[in-house]
Formats: C-alpha cells, sequence, structure tokens
C-alpha cells in the first residue's frame, strides 16, 4: 500500500543533500540558489512531521498495544500486542466487529448522499447563476453563507430546528399543516439519519457551489455562443458544453467532498454529542467513544488505521480510475 | 444567446427554493436570539411575542463566554497568522522554484485530506500528556496546543491556494527585481507579496476560520480554563433548562465576524480556487 501518492511526502521533500535538481533552475546560480527552496519549505516540512507524520506513526504503534486507561499516562509500560486490537474490533463475528461494520456501512451510505446532493444542489446554483442579472451578488453571498458560519453555530441551530416540541419542523408539519398526528423525533430514532444527512447537505453544498462557480468562470463565453448557433437548447448545452468544462473541477471536488464527508466528526457530535444514535453512528464518532468511553486506545488507533487504509484504497483507484493527469504543476 | 422563457421560470424556482433551504435557519437563528426564555420552551414561534434583547445580555453570564471568546480569538488568530506565514515562504518556494519533489505537492494536498482527525487525535493527545509528564512543556489543555495543532490544519489548503496567487503574478516581475540586483527574499517581500495581498488575506481568513471552527480537539484538548466558543456552547443545554434563545444569539455573534469576512473576500477565494483547480 506503501504507493508514493500516500503519506504527505513531507518525508520526501527533505532535501537530500547534493542531488541535482531534475531539471535545471530557472535560472541556475549556483549551489546556493539550489538549496532555498528547501529553506524556505523547512518550516512546513518540519511542522507537517510534527503534527501529522509522527502522529500517524505513533497511531500505528499504539495500535499494536494494549493501551488502556492503565497505561495512557505512562504508555511506555503498554504491553506489545501485536495484531490483537485488529483482531478485536475487525472481527465480524464479534459484537464489537459488528457494531463497526454497521456504522461504515451508515457512513459510506451518508457519505455518497451527502456529496451528491450538495453536487447537485451546487450546480443548479452555479449554471443558474451563470448569467449576470439584478440580485444575483447578493444571492451568491446567502448561498455561501452556511459554508462561513462556524460549523456548531450552523448545527447547533439545526438542532433547535429539529427539536421534538419547540422546532419549527415539527411546528410546520404538525401543527400548521397537520401532515402528522404525532410529533416525531428527528433527532433520535430511525428519522436521526435523514436528519444528518440534511443538515450536512446545508453545511456542504455551498463549497460545491462555490468550485463549480470557480470553474464556470473559465469557460469561455463563445462555446456557448457556439452551441446555441448550433441549436443546441438549455439541456444540450449543459451536457455538451458545461459539464465537460467542469470535468477538472468535477473531479478533485468529488473526491474532496467525499473524503470530508466520510471523516465528518463535528455534524454528528454537535448534533448528537459524544453518542450517537444507531442509525446515525458515524464512523468517527463510533471511534471516539469506543476510544474515550472506555479509554482504550489501542483499538482505537486500530479502527483509525484500518479506516485510513480504506480511504487510501479508494482515492488511489479513483485517481486511477479518472486517470488524472498528474503534471508537474501544484 | 437570449434566454428563453422556460429558462427564466427555471431559474427562478431552482433560486427560490435554494434561497429557502439556506434562509431558513438563518432566519430561526436571528428571531430566536431575540425572543424571551418562554418563547423557545413552549412551541415554536415565528416571530418573538416581544422582541427584547436580554439574551444578548445573559449569554454572558449564562456561561463565561468572555472567556470562551478570548481564547477563541487568541488561538485563531495566532494560529491564522503563523500558517500564513509558513505557507508565504512555501508557496514561494513552489511557485518560483523547479526542484526535487515539487510535483507530488497536489497529490499532498489531497492526500491530508484524507486523514480522519481521530487518526491524529489520539496519538497527539498521548504525546502532548505524555511530553507534559517529561518535560513539563504544557500543550494538552493549553491555548499553545491548539495553536500549533490548528496552524498545521490550514496548512496544506494555505500553501495550495497561494501557489495559485503567486502563479498569477507574472515573472516578468521577478526578472526586473532581479536585473536591479535583488535578491529571492527581497523579490518575494518587494514583488510578490505586494501584489498577492487580498489573497493573502482571503487565506488568513480560511485558517482563522478553520481554527475557529474546530470541534473535535477543541473538545479534547482543552480544559476549563482553555476552553473555545466550539465546545463552550454546548453549555447552554443544563439539567434543567435549555437556553435556546441565548444559544442562538451567541451563534450569532461568533458567527457575525467570520461570515462577513468571507464574504467580503468570496472573490478571492474564488480566484484561488480557479487557479488551483485549472491544474
Amino acid at each position: 500500500m506503501a504507493t508514493s501518492t500516500t503519506a504527505p511526502d513531507a518525508d520526501r521533500r527533505e532535501p537530500r543533500s547534493g542531488s541535482p535538481a531534475r531539471r535545471p533552475a530557472r535560472r541556475p546560480r549556483g549551489p546556493r540558489r539550489s538549496l532555498l527552496p528547501y529553506l524556505l519549505l523547512a518550516p512546513a516540512v518540519v511542522l507537517e512531521l510534527a503534527i501529522h507524520v509522527i502522529p500517524m506513526v505513533v497511531g500505528v504503534w499504539m495500535s499494536l498495544l494494549e493501551l488502556t486507561q492503565f497505561h495512557i499516562r505512562d504508555w511506555s509500560t503498554a504491553p506489545f500486542v501485536g495484531w490483537e486490537n485488529y483482531r478485536a474490533t475487525l472481527d465480524l463475528n464479534s459484537a464489537a466487529g459488528k457494531e463497526l461494520l454497521h456504522s461504515f456501512w451508515v457512513t459510506l451510505v451518508y457519505s455518497v448522499l451527502s456529496v451528491g446532493f450538495a453536487w447537485l444542489l451546487g450546480i443548479s446554483a452555479a449554471v443558474v447563476l451563470q448569467r449576470p442579472f439584478r440580485g444575483r451578488a447578493i444571492l451568491r453571498a446567502l448561498f455561501l453563507t452556511p459554508y462561513a458560519l462556524p460549523v456548531y453555530a450552523a448545527v447547533i441551530t439545526w438542532s433547535f430546528l429539529l427539536q421534538r416540541d419547540t422546532g419549527l419542523v415539527n411546528h410546520v408539519l404538525v401543527d400548521q399543516l397537520g401532515l402528522l398526528n404525532e410529533r416525531p423525533f428527528w433527532l433520535i430514532g430511525d428519522n436521526s439519519f435523514w436528519s444528518l444527512l440534511v443538515v450536512s447537505v446545508w453545511r456542504n453544498w455551498p463549497f460545491a457551489f462555490l468550485c463549480l462557480m470557480a470553474g464556470l468562470q473559465n469557460v469561455p463565453g463563445e462555446m456557448y455562443e457556439a452551441a446555441a448557433i448550433d441549436g443546441a437548447g438549455f439541456w444540450r448545452r449543459l451536457r455538451s458544453v458545461t459539464l465537460p468544462m467542469l470535468r477538472p473541477v468535477n473531479l478533485v471536488l468529488l473526491l474532496v467532498l467525499f473524503l470530508w464527508t466520510f471523516n465528518d466528526f463535528n455534524t454528528p457530535f454537535v448534533l448528537f454529542g459524544g453518542s450517537a444514535p444507531e442509525q446515525a453512528d458515524l464512523i468517527s464518532i463510533h471511534i471516539y467513544r469506543s476510544s474515550f468511553k472506555t479509554w482504550d486506545f489501542g483499538s482505537g488507533s486500530a479502527m483509525s488505521v484500518a479506516l485510513l487504509l480504506f480511504l487510501l484504497i479508494v482515492s488511489a483507484a479513483y485517481l486511477l480510475i479518472t486517470n488524472r493527469r498528474r503534471d508537474d504543476h501544484a | 444567446m437570449r434566454e428563453t422563457a422556460g429558462e427564466r421560470w427555471g431559474r427562478r424556482i431552482v433560486l427560490t427554493l435554494l434561497a429557502l433551504f439556506v434562509l431558513i435557519p438563518l432566519y430561526v437563528m436571528v428571531t430566536s436570539a431575540a425572543k424571551p426564555l418562554q418563547d423557545v420552551q413552549n412551541g415554536f414561534t415565528w416571530w418573538p411575542s416581544r422582541p427584547t434583547l436580554q439574551p444578548f445580555v445573559d449569554m454572558w453570564s449564562t456561561v463565561p463566554l468572555a472567556r470562551y471568546l478570548v481564547n477563541s480569538l487568541v488561538v485563531s488568530s495566532i494560529a491564522a497568522v503563523c500558517s500564513v506565514a509558513v505557507a508565504i515562504f512555501a508557496a514561494f518556494a513552489v511557485s518560483r522554484y523547479r526542484f526535487r519533489g515539487r510535483g507530488v505537492f497536489s497529490v499532498t494536498v489531497l492526500s491530508t485530506q484524507m486523514f480522519p482527525g481521530i487518526l491524529f487525535l489520539l496519538p497527539l493527545f498521548l504525546i502532548y500528556v505524555n511530553l507534559g509528564n517529561a518535560t513539563g512543556i504544557e500543550l494538552y489543555a493549553s491555548r499553545t496546543g491548539l495553536v500549533i495543532t490548528y496552524l498545521t490544519f490550514s496548512l496544506p489548503f494555505s500553501i495550495w491556494m497561494l501557489v495559485g496567487y503567486f502563479d498569477s503574478i507574472p515573472r516578468g516581475l521577478d526578472e526586473a527585481a532581479q536585473v536591479d540586483g535583488a535578491g529571492p527574499l527581497r523579490i518575494l517581500f518587494r514583488v510578490i507579496l505586494p501584489a498577492a495581498v487580498p489573497g493573502v488575506v482571503a487565506v488568513t481568513v480560511y485558517a482563522f476560520m478553520t481554527a475557529w471552527g474546530e470541534v473535535l480537539f477543541a473538545s479534547v484538548m482543552t480544559d476549563e480554563g482553555s476552553r473555545t466558543l466550539a465546545v463552550g456552547l454546548q453549555g447552554y443545554s443544563t439539567q434543567f433548562n435549555v437556553y435556546w434563545n441565548q444559544i442562538m444569539a451567541a451563534s450569532l455573534v461568533v458567527s457575525i465576524p467570520v461570515v462577513i469576512g468571507f464574504l467580503a473576500l468570496q472573490r478571492y477565494f474564488v480566484a484561488g480556487l480557479t487557479a488551483g483547480a485549472v491544474k
């Protein structure tokens, strides 16, 4: 799995002293010149190492230890147990393994639906706001607002809307429209999954909108003119001009959104607190709970490593399938 | 190319629906912040029975909001400034030099998005706690620890966006300065940065927002003294009462600065994303 596209390559950006640059620098000026980029990068590399790479290595090491509350204060005393944590948490016949698998499926369905809807709303908004008209700037600002809000402020507002007795949702559905006789619970039970999905789409679609809007600015107007002259209607222009031109943006956007949503901790944590209902038990909350409720960091780390491997495989497969040409550009 | 009537109506319908979806929670936040407590306790009302600014007064005493606010401000500002300072140097290197390992850069940015926060949380928690025990450097439950953590969270994306801005500044300017005998750092500070000011400000706001809104590390890595808004806002739910009106008031207050900052600079975010996405 150790492909070069995986771990932060910070470690591989370390200067290899005296290694000649692959291509000559733009203005070769002797050796001092060729060291400079590495010096400029050093602070970023050191920080990345300290906060991302080293903890990751430590995390893998932790997953091989029996790291329960007895050893957290001084982990050097924790016994080495090898694959034991992985066996215990990933064994699909055990209760823990079944829970983890359930949580995994919930997260997968949630991510796919959330990204799908966020992208649909984002592309709709970007396309209809392509033409200038009065009020466009205001709408653009309004649509970006959910993304600009701090996540906890946004999600806590949603949790107010979804309260069973004092929330807007039940007030509208039950009191005003009379669609339901019972006041449903939105934050526990089966409905909690859909609540979480709506909140997550509300949070994320503006980001999709922002990126797609940026992408549309690169589509030359002449292409639409030409398509219109050829008699292409709205849908035909969307299919033959807009979407193909947005392809590079979409490739990155969908992957980033998927990874964010899959790893999302903040939304369920603020919406449900530290233990989500079973129907909306996202994997990050699941790992958090099993780590801190029982102070069993060993199995928590094992689950995190397994999750990371899964995401690496998915991302690598995605990048291979979409066959993204990686030129030597940032 | 003229718009057909169907397209115009389609546009109106789509925009109305999206605007409603976005606005309803915002409307509830603003109106509920001006409600007396009984309005948020028995059934929902679209409008306060008698509009009051009392929640904005009471919210400071129900929880130590001022302390949370100061903590959040200190942590987010320092993290943002440091993150951007580090990112400027890195982005300058990536934008203006060719060197081994440059090509993996955008992949790195993508891959850092891959890691679940929880994966770092456990080891960092352990490292901070054990480091404190061993050396007396208090990173756990301290603002310093949060600053260091948050600053790396925004770093990859900040570098990525800055590279986009720097790339859009013509190299002719660098070369002109070089002819005048300016060294690389002088070129960076005298030529590139002045031309990229809006971009740098936008990236600073982005880094600030990242730290301002982070919940996971804030809830594990802080104590009563270093708690930030992200965790502090949950203190309005007590055993006896949930002060929804004060929660909404506090949410509004903590949202306004970042929303204004983001919306004021949205053009530059679009520009940065465009530059990054084209490649």
